[in-house]
């Protein structure tokens, strides 16, 4: 029979374990916008915010501190450090003005986690049904997805390198729902 | 895990995605008539094999898009963008039933 003691988990661990596999922190504040429009107005907001809109489905195109995840055929979310406000907003208004858009800023809407390490896209795949191959999802590949019952914004930074937005509010379900993945990977490290 | 074709952004899981009712039903003039706006808001097809649906890739691009879907197998034959007209090789197989 299973020594069962020995693998006994307390109900109440707080602590997961830590790992060098699997490393998870909170990502800083950053000027987030959320910009929907369609060309001629794509072409003008690409130019005035530096990487140019990418039109390929789920990528992100960076330039520094800057970058434009696309999230729909019209919809895309610029990221860029929290200093850029107000001017870069105002900027890209100007940019914009007398094209059809609604930019909308949402900086303090979302929460991120960088997830990061070897085991990093098996802990997301915890939780989220994306195909995390690189082959299927390579660096600068991103996507508005489900993370168990959370929806988020998944970006690729590289292999093993992951960004996580989502709403603030479920900030305390999203590091529960992590620290299980965080002691589930500890107790069967091979799984991935 | 069911995997659908989002005409915009590729094979999502099926948890992605909200069904959004009967495709292609035209909204009749103010004028029409009570009998044409009584088929339009309450009667739907509710077949038995290819349905032509609604679709929203809710948690994903955000988009709508129609579907072709067998409503015995759940298998999604086409999937297109709203206004185009379903790929010929998936009528002809809702013709062939
Ligand atoms: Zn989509």
């Amino acid at each position: 029979m299973a020594d069962l003691a020995s693998l006994r988990a307390s109900a109440f661990d707080s602590q997961p374990p830590d790992s060098t596999a699997l490393r998870i922190h909170a990502l800083g504040p950053s000027l987030r916008l959320v910009l929907r429009a369609k060309a001629p107005a794509t072409v003008a907001a690409g130019a005035a915010f530096g990487p140019a809109l990418p039109e390929q489905a789920c990528r992100a195109a960076e330039n520094g501190m800057r970058a434009a995840l696309w999230l729909g055929p019209d919809e895309w979310l610029l990221i860029a450090s929290e200093s850029e406000s107000p001017a870069l907003p105002a900027a890209l208004e100007r940019a914009l003005a007398g094209k059809p858009h609604a930019l909308v800023d949402v900086s303090h809407r979302d929460a991120g986690l960088e997830i990061a390490g070897p085991m990093a896209a098996t802990a997301l795949n915890a939780g989220c049904p994306l195909d995390l191959d690189p082959e299927a999802f390579p660096p600068g590949a991103c996507a508005r997805t489900l993370f168990a019952k959370c929806e988020i914004t998944l970006w690729r930074r590289d292999a093993a390198r992951f960004h996580v937005l989502f709403a603030r509010s479920f900030a305390a379900y999203m590091s529960d729902y992590l620290d299980e993945v965080r002691r589930e990977l500890a107790a069967a490290p091979e799984a991935g | 895990m069911l995997l659908i074709d989002c005409p915009f952004c590729g094979a999502h899981a099926e948890i992605e995605f909200r069904y959004a009712g009967e495709a292609d039903l035209a909204r009749p003039s103010a004028a029409a008539g009570d009998g044409a706006w009584i088929e339009f808001l309450y009667f739907r097809r509710n077949p038995m094999g290819l349905h032509a649906e609604r679709w929203r890739h809710t948690h994903g691009c955000g988009r709508f898009f129609n579907a072709l879907r067998d409503t015995v197998s759940d298998r999604f034959v086409a999937t297109y963008k709203p206004g185009e007209a379903p790929p010929a090789a998936a009528a002809a197989a809702d013709h062939d039933r």
